[in-house]
């Protein structure tokens, strides 16, 4: 668009107002969480008059949060793992392969994406408990069920997105490692993923975000011993006193793995997800 | 090292040297992708589509605590549970549709607000200037993140007197005199839509900034040389260029919103506010608190037929406008 000179003042007007609405929460969380508490519950004010790192130190005993962080970690990790490996696969194939049911596989994987969570999630929970009944392999409640519920919860949008990366990478590479003698996987090993890795990470990380925010299933599935953050931080808020300045602090601490995940693949990331929107 | 393990690679190939013709079966490209997509399939149907079945199926029967580890025992209820859920004579029924009649404001206000802000930083955000690209990681904090993180901040920026929300509103900007209450009653609607619209801006964001800057730059200038203003090219040229994505959009986060359970779970735990108990809340007390699954299941079938065709319809519309355009 050509900005004229009024446009620029209302592009400065128009950003500061949003900049504001946007990072004032930021702020807040780091504002509070280096105030005493009794500070945090009286009027509020700006500035700390007393800044101290108390809440930093005292959080992890309000409430095992060390632990909590411990489960949040392995069921992202792992979930996203196995989830960004699950989506290459399928992504290759609905990219190079012509087979019966890609159009319905494609159509289908997305539109689980719009299913109310609630929907699935009151027989996912009745099917996890009939399940430890008859296996004795214990679903809910456990770290297991947590991790093979959120690794599919990535996995649409991570499955269009890695068949936008892989439609950009030429046939031709992989053709010529054919001539060579290297078989499909080969070409996918060596020729592929190489490649396609920054789309990859990309896509790993937005699993691994997906899996770290995630509230309703975490609510359900969860026990006191494989609670994850997304429930755990919760619990200071259910003290007779809300230590604020801790839950602060502890926000702090736990967005730190995901905005700086977040941050280093965000070029990969956005162009991921804008591939298929805008055309 | 990577040229060792080649090396050995060749060697230990080489006897076999025939397959190199002749790939192994699961190399075949009719067998191929059906493997590659089997994991992802598994999963699916694991989470996703075998529960939705068996969701549909409990919806007819009376599955309560006492047959939740029984299913066979459970009572055939027939359209009982739905019965109950449209009901609005009843309590259940007519929660249900008061949820409703929260969750359908909320989702377009937090839709029209989401859009206003994104749309406005994608455009000016389409400029160079200085300092765009930090301005524009920023904007991004939002959707990076988590969202417990997000909505547990602005729960505290609404407390009375201790928030900073009423801090602004009466001691810096004088709007009012004393600070309500936001937190309960009516307000808590107004708290969460601030709360779910500073959440979901940026993932519109995101989609239109990519959609304004794919506008050809010459349409522009065309339009400059025929004494075109800012406004006149916003409304004319980019609006009408990014409309697909804003159908996306408008569909992917009216569909998330309307079965928003983050929100008012994290703010008020499962006692939320009349005013701020959207469907998927009303739906998730009535399931869990009395462990009435049958009847959760009924409420849940019946929020994803109004879905199914309210996207259906949408889909159809916005078909038939692009129709009458190109016509």
């Amino acid at each position: 668009m050509r900005e004229t000179n009024a446009g620029r003042w209302v592009r400065r007007v128009a950003l500061t107002l949003i900049g504001i609405f946007t990072l004032l929460p930021v702020l807040i969380i780091l504002d509070t969480s280096v105030k005493p508490l009794a500070e945090v519950q009286d009027a509020f004010s700006w500035w700390p008059h007393h800044f101290t790192l108390h809440a930093y130190v005292q959080m992890w005993h309000t409430v095992p949060l060390a632990h909590y962080f411990l489960n949040s970690i392995i069921v992202s990790v792992v979930a996203a793992a196995i989830s960004v490996v699950l989506a290459t696969l399928a992504a290759y194939a609905v990219s190079r392969f012509a087979f019966v049911g890609r159009r319905l596989f494609s159509f289908a994987v997305l539109s689980t994406q719009m299913f109310p969570g609630i929907l699935f999630l009151l027989p996912l929970y009745l099917i996890f408990i009939n399940l430890q009944r008859y296996t004795g392999i214990a679903l809910s409640g456990s770290l297991l069920g947590l991790i093979i519920t959120y690794l599919t919860f990535a996995l649409p949008f991570s499955i269009w997105m890695l068949i936008g990366f892989f439609d950009t990478i030429p046939r031709e590479l992989e053709e010529a490692a054919f001539v060579d003698g290297t078989g499909r996987w080969g070409a996918l090993w060596r020729i592929v993923l190489p490649v396609a890795r920054p789309g990859i990470i990309a896509v790993a990380i937005f699993a691994y975000m997906t899996a770290w925010g995630e509230v309703l299933f975490a609510s359900v599935l969860t026990t006191e011993s494989t609670r994850t953050l997304a429930i755990g931080l919760q619990e200071y808020a259910t003290r007779n006193v809300t230590d604020w300045n801790q839950i602060m602090a502890a926000s702090v601490v736990v967005s730190i793995p995901v905005v700086g995940g977040f941050l280093a693949v965000q070029r990969f990331l956005i162009r991921g997800l804008t591939a298929g929107a805008v055309k | 090292m990577v040229n060792l393990v080649t090396d050995d690679d060749r060697r230990t190939r080489r006897p076999s040297r025939p397959r190199r013709t002749k790939p192994g079966w699961w190399q075949n490209p009719k067998v191929m992708p059906f493997l590659l997509v089997a994991p992802a399939i598994f999963f699916e149907l694991l989470i996703h589509i075998i529960p939705m079945i068996a969701g549909v199926v409990m919806a007819f029967y009376h599955l309560t605590i006492y047959t939740i580890r029984n299913w066979s025992s459970a009572p055939f209820a027939g359209l009982g549970n739905f019965r109950i859920s449209v009901d609005t004579s009843g309590p259940i029924g007519r929660g249900l549709l008061d949820s409703f009649l929260v969750t359908v404001p909320y989702t377009l206000l937090v839709l029209l607000f989401s859009w206003v802000i994104a749309i406005a930083a994608a455009v000016f955000l389409s400029v160079e200037f200085k300092g765009r690209s930090l301005l524009r990681s920023l904007f991004l904090l939002p959707y990076a993140l988590p969202a417990f993180v997000g909505i547990m901040t602005w729960t505290f920026m609404f407390q009375k007197d201790s928030g900073v929300v009423n801090h602004l509103l009466v001691n810096d900007l004088h709007v009012l005199h004393s600070g309500p209450f936001w937190l309960i009653g009516g307000n808590a609607f107004w708290a969460m839509v601030v709360t779910a619209v500073w959440k979901t801006w940026p993932f519109a964001f995101i989609m239109l900034l990519a959609a304004v800057q794919a506008v050809p730059d010459d349409l522009y200038e065309a339009a400059v040389m025929d004494g075109a203003g800012m406004i006149r090219q916003f409304r004319s040229i980019t609006l009408p260029q990014i409309r697909q994505t804003n159908l996306i959009i408008l569909l992917i986060l009216g569909i998330g919103t309307f079965n928003d359970f983050n929100t008012p779970f994290v703010m008020f735990g499962s006692a939320a506010p009349k005013s701020a108990e959207t469907i998927s809340m009303y739906i998730y007390n009535n399931a869990f608190g009395s462990w009435s699954f049958g009847l959760g299941s009924a409420m849940s079938v019946l929020l994803l037929l109004f879905l199914a065709i309210v996207s259906f319809v949408y889909l159809r519309v916005t078909r038939t406008g692009t129709e009458a355009v190109d016509a």
